[in-house]
C-alpha cells in the first residue's frame, strides 16, 4: 500500500513536508515516495496529504496505479480542450512548414 | 506654457494640497507618493516597485527560493519554466536558500544601483516559510543595506505576520483579485486549507477571509502593504474598484491593477479558454476608476520570480550559479560602493525635486492653470534605459513609458513592452513585422520621444499619426513631454482631433 510520483512531477517542493510519515524524499529528476513508509496518509489525515496539495495532475499514482488528480481536476483545463489547443499548434506549424518549402 | 508635473492623478493630487493650495500645481511631486505621511515616504522613496519615480534609478532582483504554491490560479501554469518569457510564475532554476543569498551579493556588489531583493514565487513564498525565511535571516545579517520585501497569495499570511516582523521586512505584496467569493470562484479553482483541498466558493472565500485578515494584522504593525490585483475581463473587472475601496480602508498604502497575461501556448486555464486580457485603454481606465479612491501605482513590469536589474531589464543571465561560482568579489567594498552610488542618486532626486517645487511655485504664482486655454491631453510614447531622461534610441527599446501631457501639466500613465525594430546586425531581417508590433502597441500615442530615431521607421510612424522626435535626447522626460506639448499648442495642433483618428474619419 503506497503513492508513487511519476516523471510528470515539476520538483516543486509542496508534497514533501507535508507527509506525516517522511516517506517523500528530493531524488533526480524528480521527487520519490519511499513506498515502505507511505501509509496513503490512513490514521494521520482524511485526504492523502501529498496528493492533496500537488499542482499536476496526473503526477501521484495509488497503489493500483491510477491517477489521484485525472485529467481536469485541478486545472479545469478538459483533456478534450487541450486535444483542440494541440491540434491547432500542430496545424500553424504544418501551414508554415508547406509555406516556407518551395 | 509652463505647467506643473503632476501627482499619479488628479484625485491624488488635489488630496495631498491641503495646506492652503487649492491647485493641481501645489506641492505636487511626480510620483504616485507624494501625498503619502512622511515616514511612509521615507520608507519607499528608494524602492523601485513602489516609487514610480525611484524605478528610473534603483534596481531590484527577485531570487526564486520559492517553489511550492498552496493555491491554484487559472492564469497560473504550474508547469511552465522558461528563460524567454517575462512575467510572474516564470524561472529557470529554483535556487537553494545558499545559493541565493551568494546570488543576492553578487548582484548587490555588481549592480550598485540595488535597493531591494523580493521574494515572489515562482510559487508562493509563505508556503514555503523555511527556505523564504532562510534567505531572509542570511540576508539581513550579510547585506542589512538591502530591503527585503515578499509578495504572497495571502492565505498563509495571517500565521506568518510574527515571524515577518522578526527578519525586518517592512514591505508586503499581496495579491488580493476579489474580496467576494462568487468572483473568486471564477479565479481561484482550489486551495489547499487545513490539510484538505478544497474547490470552488468555499476555497475562494478562505481565501477572501486569510487575505483580509493578514492585511489588517500587518498594517496594525505598520508594515506597508502594496495590494496587487490582476485584471480579469469580465471576471472582476467591475469588481476592483471595490476592491480597491476595501483595502485602502484597511491600510494598503498602494494598489497595483495589472493586465492579464493569457496566451494559448501559456497552458494557463485562461490562456486555453481564450479569456482575454484588456486593452491598454481598459486599463488605464480601470486604473484611473480605483485612482478615486487609492494611490495608484502605473509603473509595475509583471517581473519574473527571478527577475535581475532595473524594472523593465532583466540582467539574470549574467548571474547564473556558474558565472557567480568564477566572481570574485570584495563584499565590504561593495557595501561602501553601495552606499556612495545610493547617496549620490539621492542627491540627484533631491535637487530634481527643489527644481520642480520652484516651478510648481512659480506656475502657482502666475495662476498658470486658470490662464492656460482650454486643450486635449496628448499621449506620448517615451523610450528610456533609466535616469529619468531620454536616453534610448527607437530601434532598441523594448519598452516605452507612456506620458499623458494635459492642460494640467504631465502625468505617468503606465508602460508598453515591444520588440526592438532593430537590435543592430542579424536580427534585422525581422524588422519590419517588430515595427508593426511597435506601431500596435503605441496605439493611442501622438508622439514617441527617443534619443535618436532612424530613417526607415520614420515614415511608417508619422502614417500611423504617432510623430517621431530625437530633438530632445538625454533631456527630463517630464521637462521634454511638456515642451512638445507646449509646441503642440503653439502650432495648434491642440483643439483638433488626432491625426489617426481624422485619417480614420
Amino acid at each position: 500500500m503506497a503513492f508513487e510520483i511519476i516523471e510528470t512531477c515539476v520538483n516543486c517542493y509542496a508534497c514533501e513536508p507535508l507527509c506525516p510519515n517522511q516517506a517523500i524524499y528530493q531524488a533526480s529528476p524528480h521527487f520519490l515516495i519511499d513506498p515502505e513508509k507511505c501509509t496513503e496518509c490512513i490514521g494521520d489525515y482524511m485526504d492523502a496529504q501529498c496528493s492533496s496539495i500537488c499542482p499536476i495532475e496526473g503526477a501521484i499514482l495509488d497503489e493500483l496505479g491510477r491517477e489521484l488528480n485525472p485529467p481536469g481536476s485541478l486545472t479545469g483545463i478538459s483533456p478534450a480542450m487541450l486535444a483542440q489547443y494541440q491540434a491547432a499548434v500542430e496545424a500553424t506549424y504544418q501551414a508554415a512548414l508547406a509555406a516556407k518549402s518551395p | 506654457m509652463d505647467l506643473p508635473v503632476l501627482n499619479a492623478s488628479p484625485a491624488a493630487s488635489a488630496a495631498q494640497s491641503g495646506g492652503g493650495c487649492d491647485s493641481h500645481s501645489c506641492g505636487s511631486s511626480d510620483d504616485q507618493l507624494g501625498h503619502l505621511p512622511e515616514h511612509i515616504r521615507a520608507k519607499v522613496h528608494n524602492h523601485p516597485c513602489y516609487s514610480e519615480q525611484a524605478h528610473h534609478y534603483f534596481a531590484r532582483m527577485h531570487v526564486a527560493v520559492a517553489p511550492a504554491c498552496n493555491i491554484q490560479c487559472h492564469y497560473c501554469n504550474r508547469k511552465y519554466d522558461c528563460s524567454n518569457e517575462s512575467r510572474p510564475g516564470v524561472v529557470s532554476e529554483v535556487l537553494t536558500p545558499a545559493q541565493a543569498v551568494k546570488k543576492v551579493m553578487a548582484v548587490a556588489a555588481n549592480i550598485p544601483q540595488m535597493t531591494v531583493l523580493g521574494i515572489a514565487g515562482p510559487g508562493d513564498p509563505l508556503a514555503n516559510p523555511e527556505r523564504t525565511f532562510e534567505t531572509f535571516r542570511e540576508l539581513s545579517e550579510k547585506a542589512p543595506d538591502i530591503k527585503l520585501c515578499v509578495s504572497t497569495n495571502g492565505l498563509t499570511l495571517p500565521e506568518s505576520v510574527e515571524e515577518l516582523c522578526k527578519h525586518n521586512i517592512d514591505h508586503v505584496t499581496i495579491t488580493i483579485n476579489c474580496v467576494d467569493p462568487d468572483v473568486g470562484a471564477k479565479i481561484y479553482p482550489w486551495v489547499f486549507w487545513k490539510n484538505k483541498r478544497v474547490t470552488g466558493r468555499e476555497g475562494a472565500a478562505i481565501l477572501i477571509e486569510q487575505q483580509q485578515k493578514g492585511l489588517e494584522m500587518l498594517t496594525a504593525r505598520g508594515i506597508l502593504v502594496k495590494v496587487n490585483s490582476v485584471m480579469i475581463p469580465g471576471i472582476n473587472d467591475e469588481h476592483l474598484v471595490e476592491v480597491s475601496k476595501v483595502v485602502k480602508a484597511k491600510g494598503a498604502f498602494l494598489h497595483n491593477v495589472m493586465p492579464l497575461i493569457a496566451e494559448p501556448e501559456h497552458g494557463t486555464f485562461y490562456g486555453l479558454m481564450g479569456q482575454p486580457g484588456p486593452t491598454h485603454e481598459e486599463l488605464q481606465k480601470l486604473q484611473d476608476a480605483c485612482a478615486g479612491d487609492m494611490n495608484m501605482m502605473r509603473h509595475c513590469r509583471q517581473c519574473r520570480a527571478d527577475a535581475v536589474g532595473m524594472l523593465g531589464e532583466d540582467r539574470g543571465q549574467e548571474f547564473t550559479l556558474d558565472k557567480i561560482e568564477a566572481m570574485e568579489i570584495d563584499y565590504p567594498a561593495a557595501m561602501v560602493k553601495r552606499a556612495e552610488v545610493h547617496a549620490q542618486i539621492e542627491r540627484e532626486l533631491e535637487i530634481k525635486d527643489l527644481a520642480r517645487a520652484a516651478k510648481a511655485e512659480l506656475v502657482a504664482i502666475q495662476g498658470g492653470k486658470q490662464s492656460a486655454p482650454k486643450t486635449r491631453p496628448v499621449l506620448m510614447a517615451v523610450a528610456t534605459k533609466g535616469g529619468g531622461v531620454i536616453n534610448e534610441h527607437f530601434g532598441h527599446a523594448g519598452e516605452f513609458l507612456i506620458y499623458e501631457a494635459s492642460e494640467f501639466g504631465v502625468r505617468f500613465i503606465g508602460h508598453r513592452k515591444t520588440i526592438p525594430y532593430c537590435e543592430g546586425g542579424d536580427t534585422c531581417g525581422d524588422g519590419e513585422s517588430a515595427l508593426d508590433v511597435t506601431i500596435r502597441e503605441l496605439a493611442g500615442c501622438e508622439v514617441v520621444l527617443c534619443s535618436k530615431v532612424g530613417y526607415e521607421p520614420w515614415g511608417p510612424l508619422e502614417a500611423a499619426g504617432i510623430q517621431p522626435n530625437g530633438e530632445h535626447a538625454m533631456e527630463a522626460i517630464e521637462d521634454a513631454v511638456l515642451a512638445v506639448y507646449a509646441e503642440m499648442g503653439a502650432a495648434g495642433k491642440l483643439d483638433a482631433r488626432p491625426v489617426a483618428q481624422q485619417k480614420a474619419a
